[in-house]
């Protein structure tokens, strides 16, 4: 097969022992940019991108691509340790994660995490090596109605499937949605929301939110339990790696749905997020432990992170294919082959076979790198939890401050942050769900976006939405996850008689 | 922690190694009046991935492969409120050397559209770097080969019915629709998109009917034979004639004034600083800018995008922006775009 032959092509253009060294820097640089809230992937590739001038684009891109692997590992650390994502697809992460590091059991939800992690890469690399051709036409059908019908999906699933009261997780997601609709609207070029306020102009920041609903909530939280730190007993031997990858196996129905959701919403391009919210959701409906989701259930970290990394990788196809960044941090990427003279589109892949298939190789191996790079320092990184509470926590605030800085480089954010911090902290005495107000913020305004481009196509026709074979699916699969827990529920009765 | 400070130190000794490289090379330089003593931010009012994004990080690149500068030059962007979030901040940053700012159409259009208090004249101009051309586009599936067969096409479909895809709202991209729009007499929907390669692909979709693209945001669907370049709003033809599809070059696209559609519209791509900085501070930047223009980077750079490659610097630049204030207050103006007072 030609694929094939091209492929070991890539591989011998990726496996020269210098490559192999930079893949390593990448990764590692790369969990460090992953466990730094704030200082995202984008970033750090930023950051990091004029040093790879100097090196071939191969080189280049694979370090590059590796620092993304990297962060994509890095940001489930902080979400299972301390409950504060260090990415935007690692929410989902900590519903479960969390609960199992207070539970001493770190160690096996940082495995799952990552073990996860790396099939669903492998997943996805593994498609994108046998189907990219077709992967990109079936790309270009999503117009504005595709892609609204895809967020209202992922939106649907959250409150169809939500262990909180529907209404409370409802209310949460308005929340989010007003938020998310401060600064410019796309549709008519107007500014709302601001009340004249030059610091609302680019609107709320989701890693400002993050970290502070996430981050500072909880340690809010925990101050008032009486600084007590249920973490302690976390176990640091290496052993734990084994005894989890000893359980993984009988997830094997989780991880292919959740690889099946990521692709697919890496490629549409929902992105990582959406598809880490979705894989969550799908597996805990689907799932005979579903009820135990939330309260520490390893399947609950395998899922989203599975559906996440799927996503991550598949999302370079676009990117590659079209020149349509999949992800913040995908655009800077694409800034970068820019200036190697390298113009992503349909015809790179004949054009630049050493580069195109240089990448996809490095995709292999630089997520073995990572696996290898992150698994070894689960003990450690298991360890922090040992460290009292009194002295952590200071340092957590002062990180979080310095990410919430960093963001934007200004001292509002800084303030924003620790206000995000009382609402969340709100939220959890209240019983609010936390999860759909992100969810809201990270996807309103490409689903109003969506929403009302189609408006404008269809001229005010709700019809739109059910104008072809494709979009008509979506929306139906988003109307029947949203009622899905009452269908269940009447299901059941009817059977019960 | 004991991982992340070894790794820490070692990202640190890596920085120092570049920096010391990088100071090594600079050193060698002829001595200017004015140099930065800090790193200077490049501030892009702009998301990432889009064509002012594009040329600073290109402009980036080059000053650190020929070591045009002592000081790193670091891109920020600051696209909040259709660039307002990023003219204000170097508005504000009044007397600060350490600051340039890339502009795009939305230096003249985000005040007129959304009132934000901010005008040119808050900055300092440094540069004209070249002007970004616009080319009405179709896909190539599509029968038609002239503007005039695409504008007779959307008006005998009726009015509405046909999609003109863009960047924003109220913007540059819609200011041509509405300019096709009144020389032509058909009548489009306007969609607004996020971004300029977004756009390129819903057109390569068909989920619009034409865009009007900047060369550079949808050459590469143009080589791959995606789509068709009907006319470049332009009053001379663009001069680059190496073939980038396989039977046209840029110079082979007609302007669309021959094509009996009088728009002609480009884009400024130019370099601004913060407000009361020195005449020595602005002769800085003029001369890395201009080492940088004769880099054969910058010229590969300039073709690929076929750029109208202007250049004015000094008065002309000044006058220049002064008229384009004045035709945006009027394209809007007709087009009702301006901020309700």
């Amino acid at each position: 097969m030609e694929e094939i032959n091209s492929l070991l092509q890539g591989f011998s253009v990726a496996m020269t022992p210098y490559n192999i060294g930079l893949m390593m820097v990448g990764v590692i640089l790369g969990v460090l940019i992953g466990v730094l809230p704030g200082l995202g992937g984008a970033n750090g590739v930023a950051i990091l991108l004029p040093l790879t001038f100097s090196m071939n684009p191969t080189s280049a891109i694979i370090m590059l691509s590796c620092i993304y692997w990297g962060a994509l590992f890095g940001g489930a650390i902080t979400s299972i340790l301390f409950n504060i994502p260090g990415e935007p697809w690692s929410v989902a992460t900590t519903f479960d994660g969390y609960p199992m590091a207070q539970n001493g059991r770190a160690g096996e939800a940082l495995t799952a995490a990552f073990t996860s992690s790396f099939i669903g890469a492998l997943v996805a690399v593994l498609m994108i090596t046998f189907t990219a051709p077709l992967v990109a036409k079936f790309a270009l059908k999503f117009g504005p109605p595709e892609y609204f019908a895809v967020y209202l999906l992922t939106f649907c699933s959250f409150v169809g499937m939500s262990k909180s009261a529907p209404f409370k997780t409802v209310a949460a997601m308005m929340l989010g949605f007003a938020l998310a609709a401060v600064g410019l609207d796309t549709v008519t070029g107007q500014l709302r929301l601001t009340f004249g306020q030059t610091e609302l102009l680019k609107g709320f920041d989701f890693l400002i939110a993050v970290i502070g609903l996430f981050g500072i909530g909880e340690i809010l939280l925990t101050i008032e339990e009486g600084l007590a730190f249920k973490g302690a007993e976390a176990k640091i031997k290496m052993r734990v790696v084994i005894d989890t990858w000893k359980q993984l196996p009988k997830y094997w129905k989780t991880s292919i749905r959740s690889s099946a959701i990521g692709c697919w919403m890496g490629i549409t391009p929902g992105g990582a997020t959406p598809a880490s919210f979705m894989g969550y959701g799908v597996a805990k409906s689907m799932s005979p432990n579903g009820k135990n989701f939330g309260k520490g259930e390893m399947e609950g970290v395998v899922a989203p992170e599975t559906a996440a990394h799927a996503a991550g990788t598949s999302a370079l196809l676009p990117m590659l294919t079209l020149g349509i960044p999949g992800s913040p941090t995908a655009a800077v990427l694409l800034g970068g082959l820019l200036i190697w003279g390298l113009q992503p589109g349909p015809l790179l892949f004949q054009e630049q076979k050493d580069f195109v298939w240089g990448l996809i190789a490095s995709m292999y191996l630089g997520n073995i790198a990572g696996l290898i790079v992150v698994l070894t320092t689960v003990p450690l990184f298991a360890a922090i939890l040992r460290i009292p509470f009194s002295i952590v926590a200071p340092v957590i605030l002062v990180i979080c401050a310095i990410g919430a800085y960093t963001v934007h480089g200004s001292m509002f954010d800084v303030w924003l942050m620790i206000v995000f911090g009382v609402i969340g902290y709100i939220f959890k005495k209240l019983d609010y769900p936390l999860a759909p107000l992100v969810l809201a913020l990270v996807l309103g305004d490409r689903a109003e976006d969506g929403f009302r481009q189609s408006m404008l196509m269809s001229q005010g026709e709700l019809s739109i939405f059910f104008s072809n074979g494709l979009v008509g699916t979506i929306t139906v699969f988003a109307l029947l996850m949203l009622f899905w827990a009452p269908m269940k529920a009447g299901f059941n009765k009817l059977r019960g008689r | 922690m004991s991982y992340n400070r070894k790794m820490g130190s070692r990202v640190l000794k890596l920085c120092t190694a570049v920096a010391m490289a990088v100071g090594a090379m600079a050193a060698t330089a002829p001595a200017m009046a004015w140099e930065p003593t800090k790193s200077v931010e490049f501030v892009v009012p702009a998301g990432t991935g889009g064509g002012a994004d594009q040329m600073a990080r290109f402009v980036q690149g080059v000053v650190t492969k020929y070591n045009l500068m002592k000081q790193p030059l670091v891109v920020v962007n600051k696209g909040g409120g259709a660039g307002a979030e990023g003219f204000l901040d170097v508005k504000g940053a009044k007397g600060d050397p350490h600051k340039i700012i890339i502009t795009l159409s939305n230096l003249f259009t985000t005040p007129l559209a959304t009132g934000v208090p901010f005008n040119w004249k808050d900055l300092t101009p440094v540069q004209m770097m070249a002007l970004d051309q616009f080319i009405l586009w179709v896909n190539a599936e599509t029968p038609y080969k002239t503007a005039k067969e695409y504008t007779d096409a959307v008006k005998a479909a009726g009015a509405g019915k046909m999609k003109m895809g863009g960047t924003g709202s109220k913007q540059e991209d819609q200011i041509i629709t509405v300019a096709v729009e009144k020389q032509s007499g058909a009548k489009f929907t306007y969609i607004p998109y996020k971004g300029g390669g977004e756009v390129a692909v819903q057109l390569v979709g068909k989920h619009v009917d034409s865009t009007v693209n900047n060369p550079i945001e949808a050459v590469e669907q143009w080589r791959a034979g995606k789509l068709r370049a009907l006319c470049v709003f332009d009053d001379v033809a663009m001069p680059y004639k190496t073939k980038v599809t396989a039977t046209q070059s840029w110079a082979d696209v007609p302007t669309c004034k021959s094509q009996g559609l009088n728009v002609d519209y480009q884009m400024l791509r130019g370099i601004f600083m913060a407000p009361g900085v020195s005449k020595d501070q602005v002769e800085y930047f003029v001369g890395v800018l201009k080492k940088v223009r004769e880099t054969p980077e910058w010229k590969e750079f300039m073709e690929k995008g076929a750029f109208n490659q202007t250049a004015l610097g000094g008065d002309e630049y000044v006058k220049w922006v002064a008229k384009e204030e004045q035709r945006h207050q009027s394209l809007m103006a007709e087009a009702g775009f301006l901020a309700k007072k």
